[in-house]
């Protein structure tokens, strides 16, 4: 029975969890139509997600790349498939490894920093005083950076996608002697447009969540000084937990509209 | 010109306010005093709309404000200023940014105009010359001016103090009680102060409120609070004269 209790109230926080990000999400488009979106805080946001993340985002990119493409080189070669590793690297780069990996580091920089920043804000009235002071908080705290995060993301994966591409080629071609011209002619003929438009939605799709789950989480504060840490914590966990299961069904849905003939 | 009619509000599951009722006249100084715990921040709030009362009205200018949503709140609260216990200013921006922050509301865009008047509202709470420094560089009680260098600055009807004496130096103090009297006198400013120090109570109320359980529990003139013979009020007014006494 009390099992069952604990079961049954995790469920129902979870949803009471849920309920309240969506409507925050709502709340975040309603108010950057409504109001005039605030320049200054949009680029102050830009800067610190979109080109401080750079070389979290790149190296990420760059080693993900080099370590996949030496994998797939380890088992391939066995096959005697060497043409097939460029198109499996770029292509897995593009619909899994570079999405899901830039927007899962993005959740533990950006997402804990979000969530930092405005439970920080909460608990010493910060908040408050906003509201005091006649502004409404979704719009000058969570607008611009919901939006910084958004617009960012899907650039930062095409950067992680690029350098990834391209330390596989290196790693491939360089130190394992693939025949380079044969690589990167395979590379081409088989990564389709599609396969970067699947990344490029993925990434704004991830954004998204972990924008509305980092917000959510840092406006939601319990008080004190634990409250933050806590906050943080749940806000990246949460986020990342999201993001991976999301993208299962993402995946398949994509899959469905993208080839469907 | 505000008016609370039986404000009931529970904060962690206890009943903080049990049918407060309150009347702020035009230019009318309140002062409300109480032991601590007993609800004073809570009830700035409220009037505030930071929390939503259980019941209750606030009535502002002959409109009722409690049940408006959140952004509809958003008008009358520009025109109600609230110093708030822990000073709150944004600890990411300049004590400049901070005071221009509500002029930027409003729509004031040149920089001059907002140097002009940020200086001019620092010099009145003796902090001239800080605009560049960071929240987290002031001390306790300079925080403090600089927040209610912020809540002013943009001339609210009425403006909520809480505890706006507390952790300044007497002479520090003294002038912010001569503050808020010359906001009163040159503004027609109203306010509601909140306070544990009997001296600027006396100095600033015109009426007094003492809040106990959660409720007006006497109210008066400052003479009708000295010469009051509840036990309670008497306590609490030289509890404090006695204290400082003692450590005088
Ligand atoms: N966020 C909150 N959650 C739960 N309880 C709260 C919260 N804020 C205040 N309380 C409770 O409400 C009561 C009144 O708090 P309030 O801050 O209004 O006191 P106060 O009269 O301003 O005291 P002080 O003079 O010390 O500032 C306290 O008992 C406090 O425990
Ligand atoms: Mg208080």
């Amino acid at each position: 029975m009390n099992v069952l209790g604990k079961v049954g109230s995790i469920f129902t926080d979870s949803c009471h969890t849920a309920g309240g990000v969506f409507l925050l999400l709502g709340d975040t488009l309603r108010s950057m139509f409504r109001y005039r979106i605030r320049w200054d805080q949009l680029w102050e946001q830009m800067f610190f997600i979109g080109i401080r993340s750079q070389v979290v985002v790149l190296t990420t990119g760059a080693f993900t790349g080099a370590v996949f493409a030496a994998q797939v080189w380890f088992q391939f070669k066995r096959f005697g498939m060497e043409s097939a590793i460029g198109p499996t690297v770029s292509i897995a780069m593009c619909r899994e490894l570079g999405p899901v990996l830039c927007c899962l580091l993005l959740a533990g920089r950006v997402g804990a920093a979000m969530a930092a920043e405005l439970s920080s804000m909460k608990i010493t009235e910060q908040v408050d005083a906003l509201r005091a002071l006649g502004v409404y908080p979704t719009e000058y705290l969570i607008v611009p950076r919901f939006l910084a995060l958004v617009i960012s993301a899907p650039i930062l994966t095409g950067l992680a996608l690029v350098t990834g591409i391209g330390c596989g080629y290196f790693v491939a071609v360089k130190i394992f002697g693939v025949d380079g011209a044969y690589y990167w002619d395979n590379t081409i003929k088989f990564t389709d447009s599609k396969d970067v438009v699947i990344a490029l939605i993925k990434s704004f799709i991830f954004a998204v969540i972990i924008a509305a789950i980092a917000c959510h989480k840092g406006m939601n504060c319990p008080p004190g000084t634990a409250g933050v840490g806590k906050t943080t914590t749940e806000a990246v966990v949460n986020a990342s937990l999201s993001l991976l299961i999301v993208n299962f069904f993402l995946t398949v849905l994509l899959n469905a509209l993208l080839y469907s003939n | 010109m505000l008016q609370l009619k039986e404000i009931r509000k529970s904060m962690g599951g206890q009943e903080v306010l049990r049918g407060v009722n309150l009347k702020l006249g035009e230019a009318e100084k309140v002062v409300v005093i109480g032991r601590s715990g007993c609800g004073k921040s809570v009830m700035l709030r409220v009037i505030m709309g930071l929390l939503q009362p259980e019941s209750g009205e606030v009535f502002f200018e002959g409109k009722k404000l409690t049940g408006l949503s959140e952004e509809a709140w958003n008008p009358y609260r520009r025109k109600i200023g609230m110093l708030f216990q822990g000073a709150a200013l944004f600890d990411s921006l300049s004590v400049f940014q901070n005071l221009a922050f509500p002029l930027r509301e409003q729509g004031e865009k040149s920089e001059k105009v907002l140097r002009e008047k940020v200086a001019e509202a620092l010099k009145i709470v003796s902090l001239s010359g800080t605009e560049e420094k960071m929240p987290a560089e002031l001390s306790g009680g300079m925080k403090k001016r600089a927040a209610l260098a912020r809540a002013i600055i943009s001339r609210p009807d009425i403006m909520l103090y809480d505890e706006p004496t507390t952790g300044l130096d007497p002479i520090v103090a003294d002038s912010i009680n001569r503050l808020i009297l010359h906001l009163g006198k040159m503004f027609g400013m109203a306010s509601i102060v909140v306070t544990h120090d009997m001296v600027s109570a006396r100095m600033v109320g015109d009426r007094i409120s003492y809040l106990h359980e959660g409720k007006i529990y006497f109210e008066g003139t400052p003479e009708q609070v000295d010469r009051c013979e509840d036990p309670l009020v008497r306590d609490f007014v030289r509890g404090h004269a006695e204290g400082i006494g003692i450590t005088g």
